[in-house]
């Protein structure tokens, strides 16, 4: 029997993600385009993961598309699914033994709560940007520094400096204001790191914290905002360095349970 | 109870039930438009005080709650809001109370119209599209858009001022500029000439009502029902308000210059047994599986309990459509417009304004709301004063969160729902102050998932359609899992 392949695309607010998985087991390519729904970043996302597999569209079995952005996929997608569920399947992938996912996305911040691989229950922030990618984003211009470099800058800290404003924009001027006091850029940068992870530390405790916890999403790439985060829930947290396509490695997972149900 | 026969058909239909509880609401305006005509006084009042005083009285009372809900759903809500706050309140407070205070204020949602013709100036943007004899869409040529059905358009609508209106000279601009004022009853209702206000059912009440008692320069009954933190309501708390209501009767007796009526307050106190009771039973058909309706009409049949619950056309009203759907499941039929997949509870108001947007996620994903916590919160059955006042006490937002639980996990048991689909109301802090807690229990007791979405039950500025798609369908997602979970 030919090897079913099956993809899976994560549209978020600020990136696109693909994962072309092979029999639900081997990840054969992967692609990130850095703009995400409204853009040409998912179809480009698509090119590039095909390119790099060296297939062709009509050689994928099934498509799943998750994310914000999920529902511009329509015609090009076979199916959608919520990024909550599909974080839940990367997870499970990536980590067998996980109960608690964290996800920190551009634009929410997602606790899932699983049992036996399936998503059962969930927490979501509100409305606010608070404690999401893009609260980093805003710190990190302000700050003048890359956003890939926070964790790294932050873990040279020497003084406790706390960012008490949750609100993105006063957070900002309470940057702006440390800035001006002449506040070293590291010690504001664990700041920053502490006052998100308190955010999503009080929304973790609504779901309830049971071990594993995972973290992904692109801001799982912050050693700072993770280190942050265990110590304020008390726990160890799991990465992996696919943590920014765990939503598409879950698409392209869901994708190959229905591809698999349709070849039997 | 027990379910259909068979399998259920899903019908179009506006039922006998569904229409006498439509015209009991239009009377109750009309009756209340004719009565101010007549110069006879016309009250405001909050929606849990116990409107069996007034009956006693033969008065005519206006419900804000409902008449802000009806706004609101006539998407007017944000222009009166924002009215509210440009005379000064703050967007942070209850949008049914910025609307309803924009309103005492004498703001009015109203169609645009040409000065010199009186013609209405009809919005390009509004309308349905236009379709041929054989039911296609025309295309404009030159646009490449869908044309707009002219008979489905809409005039632009602006913001008036009822005192500046009426201060006009007698004349065709007057009679113009009152005409154009929206017609949905909602913005007919009169000004008042007294206020009831009973805190029960939130606090942001308290300054709501003195501040349009403070506008109109008119007495202000006021019933206070604080939090209750215990399960009981103890023989203390029943003295404080029964004193209360002893007090509120001597001050209709003063506004109205009539003696207190027994015989027909005894009267109302009937029909509002008889009203809650037939309520309840419409309310218990959502047991059923499928549903024979969508829980969503429960909403709209609100503003029968809220408006008219002491009319015996209420209670008769509700009684035929229990009748009705008795018949709907001896005949199969389900009037829920689409198949039932999944059943949840509903916890809060509504987003009023977004109705269209709250339900089409819900169709798409079969989910029927087959759970609302009005029904135990309206449908109170007492006898006597004392009694009377221990129901008053038992609103959503003065009960204890052991009481609040113990209603909706008891609903959500009868009522066989697979989640919950909570609105954490921009616009009700108390309410949805303690729904975190609930829902963690709900989960922790009933083993359901929850799901939780941002919004606003008048102004449509906090709700955001594609935060809650992502939320309703991670819901049905959860659901799912745990059902093949329980079936494995």
């Amino acid at each position: 029997m030919s090897a079913i392949y099956t993809l899976g695309i994560d549209v978020g607010s600020t990136a696109s993600k693909c994962i072309i998985l092979k029999d639900g087991t081997e990840i054969v390519a992967k692609s990130l385009v850095d703009v995400g729904t409204g853009t040409t970043g998912p179809q480009r996302a698509i090119e590039a993961v095909l390119a790099e597999a060296g297939m062709a569209k009509e050689d994928i079995h099934y498509t799943l598309a998750t994310g914000y952005g999920r529902n511009s996929l329509t015609g090009i997608a076979d199916k959608q699914m919520s990024e909550l569920s599909c974080h839940a399947k990367g997870a499970c992938f990536l980590f067998p033994n996980v109960h608690t996912v964290i996800d920190i996305g551009g634009q929410d911040v997602k606790v899932l709560h699983i049992e036996n691989g399936a998503m059962v229950n969930f927490q979501m922030n509100d409305k606010c940007a608070a404690g999401t990618g893009r609260f980093l984003d805003v710190m990190a211009r302000v700050l003048e520094v890359k956003v890939e470099d926070l964790g790294r800058l932050g873990a040279m800290s020497t003084k406790e400096v706390g960012i008490s404003s949750t609100c993105t924009v006063f957070a900002e001027s309470e940057v702006i204001s440390q800035l001006a006091m002449g506040t070293d850029k590291c010690d504001i940068i664990d700041g920053i790191h502490r006052s998100v992870a308190g955010r999503v530390t009080g929304l973790a405790h609504r779901v309830g914290i049971v071990p594993d916890v995972v973290m992904t999403g692109g801001v799982a790439q912050n050693s700072g905002i993770v280190n942050a985060l265990e110590k304020q829930l008390g726990c160890k947290i799991h990465t992996s360095p696919l943590t920014q396509y765990n939503g598409a490695l879950g698409a392209a997972l869901f994708a190959y349970q229905v591809a698999a149900r349709k070849t039997k | 109870m027990a379910n259909y026969a068979g399998p259920v058909k899903l019908v179009k239909k506006v039922t006998p039930g569904v229409l006498a509880l439509r015209k009991v609401v239009d009377d109750v305006h009309t009756d209340a438009r004719i009565a101010k005509k007549e110069g006879k006084l016309v009250g405001w009042s909050s929606s849990k005080f116990p409107c069996e005083l007034a009956a006693a009285f033969d008065l005519n009372v206006m419900y804000p709650e409902n008449q802000a809900a009806g706004i609101a759903a006539n998407r007017y809500g944000e222009l009166l809001c924002q009215a509210a706050e440009d005379l000064g309140y703050d967007n942070d407070i209850c949008g049914y109370a910025r609307i309803s205070l924009a309103y005492s204020a004498g703001k009015r949602a109203a169609r645009k119209y040409d000065k010199e013709t009186g013609e209405f100036i009809i919005d390009p943007a509004t309308g349905k599209p236009l379709k041929d004899a054989e039911g296609n869409v025309v295309i404009d040529e030159a646009t490449g858009k869908p044309k707009k059905d002219p008979k489905t358009q809409s005039p632009y609508i602006e913001l008036v001022d009822l005192n500046e209106i009426n201060a006009m000279p007698d004349g065709i601009d007057k009679e113009r500029a009152l005409n154009a004022i929206s017609p949905i009853r909602q913005m007919q209702i009169p000004q008042p000439d007294f206020v009831l206000c009973c805190n029960n059912i939130c606090n942001c009440m308290t300054k709501w009502y003195e501040n349009i008692a403070r506008m109109h320069n008119i007495p202000l009954i006021m019933l206070d029902i604080p939090y209750n933190n215990t399960v009981e309501v103890s023989d203390s708390y029943v003295a404080y308000i029964r004193g209360q209501f002893d007090l509120a009767i001597q001050q209709l007796e003063e506004l109205t210059g009539k003696k207190f009526d027994e015989k027909k307050f005894e009267e109302a106190c009937a029909n509002a047994n008889r009203t809650a009771k037939a309520w309840l039973k419409v309310c218990d058909y959502l047991q059923y599986k499928p549903a024979p309706y969508s829980g969503f009409d429960l909403f709209n049949h609100m503003a029968d309990v809220v408006t008219a619950r002491a009319r015996v056309e209420a209670a008769e009203a509700f009684e035929l459509l229990a009748e009705d759907l008795e018949q709907q499941i001896k005949d199969l039929e389900s009037t829920c417009p689409f198949p039932e997949n999944y059943r949840v509870m509903f916890e809060g108001i509504p987003c009023w304004p977004k109705l269209p947007a709250l339900f089409k996620p819900l169709k798409e994903h079969g989910v029927n709301v087959t759970a609302v916590v009005y029904a135990p919160a309206f449908g109170f059955v007492y006898d006597g004063l004392d009694e009377m006042a221990r129901a008053y006490c038992k609103a959503p937002n003065s009960v204890c969160i052991e009481q609040g639980v113990a209603w909706r996990e008891g609903i959500c048991v009868d009522n066989q729902v697979d989640g919950v689909l909570v609105h954490y109301n921009r616009s009700c802090k108390p309410w949805s102050g303690y729904m975190a807690e609930m829902q963690r229990r709900f989960t922790a007791d009933l083993g359901i998932p929850c799901a939780g979405f941002d919004g606003d039950q008048a102004d449509p500025r906090n709700f955001n359609a594609a935060q809650y798609e992502t939320r309703v369908q991670g819901l049905v997602e959860a659901m799912e899992a745990n059902r093949q979970a329980k079936e494995a």
